[in-house]
């Protein structure tokens, strides 16, 4: 059966890009579409000369709320977090069940991605050095939409009739709601969220990603595989189809195996490069304050400049998309908010550790060269400022692009799957439509160019923000009762620490 | 010291002796055993977000296989012989998980099987034997 479809899917694939124009012929058909979708979600009003998109100031307004209204646990609850990870308050008696540092290495997995790499690029060359500022204040309070997001997926979430769990912001809505009498617009916003994650993952998880992954293996093979995205898209999907589908569950191991290690190994090299552009470090540093303030060059200033690094941290980090709270929701814990403690170390690693030493990286090369990168842009200009100092090394980069996004896929093809079970029930039919769906879009990713791609997987990610953060507002006096109740409790003995 | 001792199966042919020698000890002796089932798991792997969602399910349905495979026809076969014997199932790394319960209960001796691997198979993932000897607290027989 699995194979009938493999072939079928196969047969589809090649039978449509017969000619090598076929790349041309789809960017022409999707600019505009992304154009339009662009425009409705990115609805922009003007604020001191800037395009001010009013979804990223949804989300900033958010973020900054809930980090005072749970008392700066962005910062506060940080020592907590890690002693969670750590195993401190484990229970010993209860070993066995997915422990607190599975559920954050997995929502780490999910997010580190080529976003790390490559949207930190995006967000440097329209934002300039100063959007690396906001890209760094929008991680910073997105710890605390996190903690709230997440808190919620794991106090929510559904057990199925087979012992499994589903949990994530449709389950929060709906039964949130629910409890406070809202029950109808509870299932509106539930059925509308759903929708949204299932499309979302069609993009910032998956072409995204593909696409991405295609350009830097064809900036190492120095443009051979150039009309060839097709070829890479539909290997990709083959790998992603033989792990979702085929459930060749040995793939995704040794994948999330590698990935954490890949992840310390850039962080690694990217401080070796920072290094060795050590001339340059003060006057990069320098470049992002004032960047950040003056908005020199950038397009509305210094408005233009946070408003790009607050949409790419989103972008990278997830806070207030409400997927993490969907890997969150697996974990069995009495205490729902000890889950929303260890994410909010998330948008810490993502986006204030990764996300920032890729910006020195490519902002040291940049005092050092303006025109380092020449005209590329994305994760082919962070291999460019790699390459400076080390020439071999955007071959061990594509490498890790490629786990990174394969990482990412398999987490969000599970993210949307869950939409798609809200939807459709927990069948297992309907589950392998999806799958397929899902393969077909990352042999997609490959075919368009970045433009049009992020425009549209921008937007859908931003459109799902909508309803999350509103129903976070509704749900937020229930996560700080707990916070609180918690809090006391730790202080007084009586969640007992086991360890240290 | 309570007169008690460990004895770790896992369902293989080296649990199984283990267990027979420790049984046959007991009936000299008069122990106590401690029949215990290590089921390998640790806290810091890296799983995909499914095997997450399914990880409850699963651990049951590791208990109850170590349960119903392994501990209890082990437990019958302890009460027909009528020596004093407990059981306990649980998830951990073998070699620490068996040295804490030796310390919990108080015991005289860990048994343990031999896998009998050697090799590059040894050298890569360890040897539950091998740890254990090095880290007891009590004095470890391994039963060949």
């Amino acid at each position: 059966m699995v194979r009938l479809l493999a072939a079928l899917i196969a047969v589809l694939l090649f039978s449509f890009p017969a000619h090598a124009g076929f790349d041309d012929t789809f960017n022409e058909l999707t600019a505009p579409v992304a154009a339009a979708v662009g425009s409705f979600v990115f609805f922009k009003i003007s604020i001191f000369g800037a395009q001010l998109p009013i979804v990223v100031l949804w989300l900033v307004i958010g973020a900054v709320f809930f980090t005072f209204y749970m008392g700066f646990v962005n910062i506060g609850g940080f020592k907590h977090a890690i002693q969670l990870v750590r195993g401190d308050y484990a229970d010993p008696d209860s070993p066995g069940e997915v422990s607190h540092f599975q559920a954050l290495a997995t929502a780490v997995s999910g997010t580190v991605g080529i976003g790390n790499i490559g949207g930190v690029a995006v967000a440097v060359t329209i934002g300039g050095a100063g959007a690396t500022f906001w890209l760094i204040v929008a991680g910073f309070l997105g710890m605390s939409t996190k903690f709230v997001e997440c808190t919620l997926g794991v106090k929510y979430r559904q057990e199925n009739p087979d012992g499994s769990v589903s949990g994530g912001p449709m389950y929060y809505m709906r039964k949130g709601f629910e409890a406070r009498g809202m029950g109808g617009f509870g299932k509106f916003m539930g059925t509308f969220y759903a929708i949204g994650i299932f499309i979302g993952a069609l993009g910032i998880g998956n072409m995204f990603q593909s696409n991405q992954a295609y350009v830097q293996l064809n900036t190492v093979a120095g443009g051979g595989l150039d009309g060839l995205g097709w070829l890479v898209g539909l290997i990709l999907a083959a790998v992603v189809f033989a792990v979702i589908i085929g459930g060749i569950k040995s793939i995704a191991r040794v994948t999330e195996k590698i990935v954490p290690f890949m992840a310390i190994f850039y962080c690694l090299f990217a401080i070796i490069v920072i290094l060795m552009n050590f001339t340059s470090i003060p006057e990069a540093i320098g470049n992002i304050f004032s960047g950040a303030f003056t908005g020199a060059g950038v397009q509305g200033g210094a408005i233009g400049a946070l408003i790009i690094g607050f949409q790419r941290a989103v972008f990278s980090n997830e806070a207030g998309i409400g997927s993490a709270s969907i890997a969150h929701a697996a974990v069995r814990t009495p205490e729902p908010v000890t889950e929303g403690y260890v994410s909010l170390l998330e948008p810490f690693i993502d986006t204030i550790v990764i996300c920032t030493i890729t910006a020195l990286v490519i902002g040291t090369s940049q005092v050092a060269d303006p025109n380092f990168a020449g005209d590329a842009t994305g994760v082919a200009m962070t291999s460019a400022a790699f390459e400076r100092q080390i020439s071999w090394f955007p071959l061990p980069l594509a490498f890790g692009a490629l786990l990174f996004a394969f990482s990412t896929m398999i987490s969000w093809s599970y993210y949307g799957l869950k939409g798609w079970t809200y939807l459709f029930g927990e069948g297992h039919m309907g589950q392998t439509i999806y799958k397929l769906i899902f393969c077909g879009f990352v042999a997609l990713g490959c075919m368009v160019q970045l433009g049009p791609i992020l425009d549209i997987s921008d937007a859908l990610v931003f459109l799902i923000c909508v309803p999350n953060i509103l129903a976070l507002y509704f749900l937020a006096p229930i996560v700080r009762r707990e916070m609180l109740s918690y809090k006391a409790r730790v202080a007084s003995g009586e969640i007992k620490r086991y360890n240290g | 010291m309570s007169n008690s001792v460990l004895v770790a199966v896992d369902g293989s042919e080296g649990g199984g002796r283990a267990l027979q020698y420790a049984r046959e000890r007991a009936k000299l002796d008069g122990a106590k055993l401690i029949v215990t089932y290590v089921i390998e798991w640790s806290p810091y792997s890296f799983n995909t977000p499914e095997e997450n969602a399914e990880r409850h399910m699963r651990r049951e349905q590791e208990i109850e296989r170590a349960t119903e495979g392994v501990v209890a026809p082990a437990a019958a076969l302890l009460k027909a012989d009528g020596i004093e014997h407990e059981t306990v199932v649980t998830h951990g790394p073998p070699a620490e998980t068996l040295i804490k319960l030796a310390e919990k209960h108080n015991v005289q001796h860990i048994f343990i099987g031999r896998r009998g691997q050697s090799g590059i198979k040894s050298l890569l993932f360890g040897s539950v034997a091998g740890n254990l000897i090095q880290t007891s607290p009590v004095p470890v027989v391994v039963v060949p």
